[in-house]
């Protein structure tokens, strides 16, 4: 596969075991250092299609390349190398509620630490100035050694951000980053991811429920519907139309951060300057 | 934003104490059980293990031997059962007696609440006081009274289980309905008049399923308690692992399983029926 | 219905007849003048118990090796529960979990005074014998408690980790444990109650604590002595209820 790709989906299927196909024969190659999202209405197959990135799930045909290399054709070893240069910052983070934040964010590196630093970290945090430098970016470091039940729901998906920033993957897939963010603050959030993505000029690929946020923030967008692509495009070429097509079985509207109707102007949508 | 950064984590000091003190509490307990697993594995202690584990199998299935076991668990059974038959003749009238629902001097006003506490309180301790000594120990002082055999183990079940069941029964009889007892003897019906028409009717099927849950736990007390000279399997697994003879043992031992399975199935079956 | 219950009585009036008539048991024989005096004297002997000093030392000792039995046994039972309770919970796949589960089963099938006898043939008379007589009877219980509190364990934070990278095991110690620790360790300090009574009594077989004194004292008819550490196991009996009550009471609040 070509180096400089990222991601390289050929023909790539799945189908669940209760039937339902997520994905149907998609095709998809996205560069190294590109910012991606991904749009859809719910049930598109956004998630699925995050998870086959992820590794998580195998396709039922066709083939993948994730960071040059099939995961499906490694050993157990290096399947789980390839992991740790994989980052998922899930839809709701799945942390243990009596974990501390430090705790949680340093887990980040537990595929790449050797295993007593790991292990030690359970008695004794092993890098703590590490763990708060990240937890600055996202505005919450004064949490560094609360109780993650201690948190509210969006503090806790910012810890979930702040563990993949900390595990400084080469790949970050972001699974509705912000769904539990008010709207100021996922700006600020997918801004920071971007802000990674950038300045180590690694890849990003984000689903996204918030179109606006998916028209500011990325060079270039997916619009996904029932399984297939519905349109690959820099956001300036996203017609109003276009939209209302693809969220056409959902509802009326477009879905947005605060529900407002979307801003546009003939041309396509108005982009905001990229760092506000 | 700009805190100074504190890179010692707080959790620290608390965790380390925590973890001295543990180390500290148990590490005493390591020389006071003399704890020293090498005497599983020196020269002499390996031999007789090894000896003694190596007959556990085949089971010993010899139709003497069998006879034996299958007279040890009838026994075992029976033990229990008498038991038991003891220790609800031992506990029902305690529990009658202090249960408060059931006083008559506590509803009137009369001289007679006074005597009323007088002898609840002492019916109280001897209840505390049977159920307090574990049965092995019961079995050990009435081996010595009565002498080896049977009669000790009834008399220990029937001593610890009276004490059980009849602060359990008081507390099922207090935790139904009371107020059919407490009319009845407003009325000037007698304590137990009070009780079979007011309470027992409610309370039965409560009363049953514990004391059929006491027997399965007696089945396996009688099996123990053999250990100390009261008879039943116990004895007989006492006696064969004097001798070292393994097969013996492992059959016993299967036995008690079984019959501690058949226990369960026939309490279930009795609690279903009476239920 | 009605005739079911009647069958139901009758059978246990015959069942109870027929244990009597079984044991021989000579009912009329315990009730004669002669047996009466004879477990009167029998009783009086044990009064006053022995609360001489020497006697006292030896007791608290015995106390506190029946505490060490248990608290040693206890922990022994937590690490090996802990052990086998991850292949239990089907961590390794079919096989080795109905293995795990045949060999907790055994182990928790087979009363702690068995064991103990069985062990003090191993080990030796004393303590040791005790604590692991406690230890195999415990790790039966406990590791059955711990596999289904891993089994009914939340799956997605270790799982979330293994797909960034972490090793099974890492991901088990940073995704899972922090979710049932608090489970296990109230599992085991449950049993530690419960083994504080049960080391009290393990002894009379020869496994060492307060049991054992009092096996020792009944058998060279010291009555006043065995009295004593009667007292004794009451008293520790009854101080681990409070203590365990007071305790639950607030954690509770």
């Amino acid at each position: 596969m070509d180096a400089r790709l990222s991601v390289k989906f050929n023909k790539v299927s799945l189908e669940y075991p209760n039937g339902v196909r997520a994905v149907r024969r998609l095709d998809c190659e996205i560069r190294k250092g590109e910012r991606v999202a991904i749009i859809g209405p719910s049930g598109a197959g956004k998630t699925s299609l995050l998870r086959i990135l992820a590794t998580a799930l195998r396709p039922s045909s066709g083939t993948i390349g994730v960071l040059d290399t099939d995961p499906w054709r490694l050993d157990r070893g290096n399947l789980r190398r390839l992991r740790s240069r994989i980052g998922m910052v899930h839809q709701a983070p799945p942390i243990p509620p009596r974990q501390r934040v430090v705790t949680a964010v340093l887990a980040g590196r537990l595929g790449q630490w050797p295993a007593w630093r790991s292990l030690a970290s359970l008695v004794y945090p092993m890098d703590i100035a590490g763990a708060e430098r990240m937890l600055a970016r996202m505005e919450i470091a004064d949490k560094l050694f609360e109780r993650c039940d201690q948190l509210s729901g969006g503090q806790l998906q910012r810890v979930g951000v702040a563990r993949v920033l900390y595990q400084r993957p080469d790949l970050i897939l972001t699974d509705e980053p912000v769904s539990a963010v008010d709207p100021a603050l996922s700006d600020r959030v997918v801004g920071e991811l971007n802000r990674e993505a950038i300045e180590r000029g690694v890849t990003l690929v984000a689903s996204l429920h918030a179109v606006d946020l998916a028209l500011h923030r990325f060079p270039r967008v997916i619009g996904v519907r029932a399984g297939e692509i519905v349109f690959d495009l820099p956001p300036v070429r996203v017609s109003d139309g276009m939209l209302a097509e693809l969220y056409a079985s959902e509802s009326r509207t477009v879905p947005t951060q605060d529900n407002q109707t979307l801003e546009t102007v003939p041309a396509g949508v108005r982009r905001r300057p990229m760092f506000s | 934003m700009n805190s100074i950064p504190r890179l010692r984590d707080p959790a620290a000091a608390p965790r380390l104490l925590l973890a001295v003190c543990i180390v500290a509490l148990l590490w005493p307990g390591f020389s006071l059980t003399e704890f020293d697993p090498a005497a599983l594995f020196d020269e002499r202690g390996r031999a007789t293990i090894v000896k003694f584990v190596g007959t556990f199998f085949p089971l010993e299935t010899s139709p003497d031997f069998l006879g034996l076991v299958l007279k040890s668990t009838f026994e075992t059974l029976a033990i229990a059962t008498a038991g038991m038959a003891f220790a609800i003749l031992i506990g029902w009238p305690l529990a009658l007696v202090v249960t408060r629902s059931l006083s008559i001097s506590r509803i009137g006003p009369g001289p007679g609440l006074m005597p009323g506490r007088l002898v609840r309180m002492p019916a109280r301790f001897a209840l505390m006081f049977f159920r307090s000594i574990p049965e092995i120990v019961w079995a050990l002082l009435f081996v010595r009274a009565v002498g080896l055999g049977p009669a000790a183990g009834v008399l220990a079940i029937g001593v610890t289980y009276g004490g059980m069941l009849g602060k359990v029964y008081s507390e099922i009889l207090e935790s139904n309905d009371t107020r059919p007892a407490t009319a009845l003897l407003e009325a000037g019906g007698g304590r137990i008049a009070a009780f079979c028409y007011g309470m027992w009717p409610v309370a039965l099927p409560e009363l049953v399923s514990y004391s059929v849950y006491r027997w399965e736990c007696a089945v396996r007390a009688s099996v123990i308690m053999g250990f100390v000279g009261a008879g039943g399997l116990g004895l007989q697994m006492e006696l064969s692992m004097r001798m070292l003879n393994g097969g013996e043992v492992s059959t016993i031992l299967l036995t008690f399983l079984l019959l501690v399975v058949l226990a369960d199935g026939v309490s279930a079956l009795l609690r279903k029926v009476t239920g | 219905m009605r005739g079911a219950h009647w069958a139901v009585v009758a059978g246990l009036v015959a069942a109870t007849w027929a244990s009597f008539a079984y044991l021989a048991l000579d009912l009329g024989q315990l009730l004669t003048l002669e047996a009466q005096a004879q477990m009167w004297k029998y009783v009086v002997s044990f009064f006053p118990p022995d609360f001489s000093a020497g006697h006292l030392s030896r007791i608290g000792q015995g106390t506190l090796e029946t505490i060490a039995i248990s608290a040693i046994g206890t922990a022994l039972a937590a690490v090996l529960g802990l052990l086998l309770a991850l292949p239990a919970a089907g961590r390794f796949g079919v096989v080795p979990r109905a293995m795990a589960r045949l060999l907790l089963n055994f182990l928790r099938s087979i009363p702690e005074l068995v064991w103990a006898a069985l062990m003090v043939i191993a080990a030796g008379l004393g303590p040791f014998a005790g604590t692991l007589a406690l230890a195999w009877h415990t790790t039966g219980v406990i590791g059955r408690l711990f596999a289904e509190t891993l089994e009914n364990a939340p799956a997605a934070p270790a799982g979330a980790l293994r797909l960034s990278g972490s090793p099974a095991s890492l991901a088990f110690l940073y995704g899972t444990m922090p979710n049932v620790v608090p489970q296990l360790i109230a599992y085991t300090l449950y049993r530690w109650e419960i083994n504080i009574r049960m080391a009290a009594i393990l002894g009379v077989v020869g496994a060492g604590g307060l049991g054992q004194m009092l096996y020792f004292s009944l058998s060279l008819f010291q009555q006043p002595q065995a009295m004593t550490v009667i007292l004794a196991m009451l008293a520790l009996v009854v101080i681990v209820d409070g203590a365990s009550a007071w305790l639950r009471q607030r954690l509770v609040h």
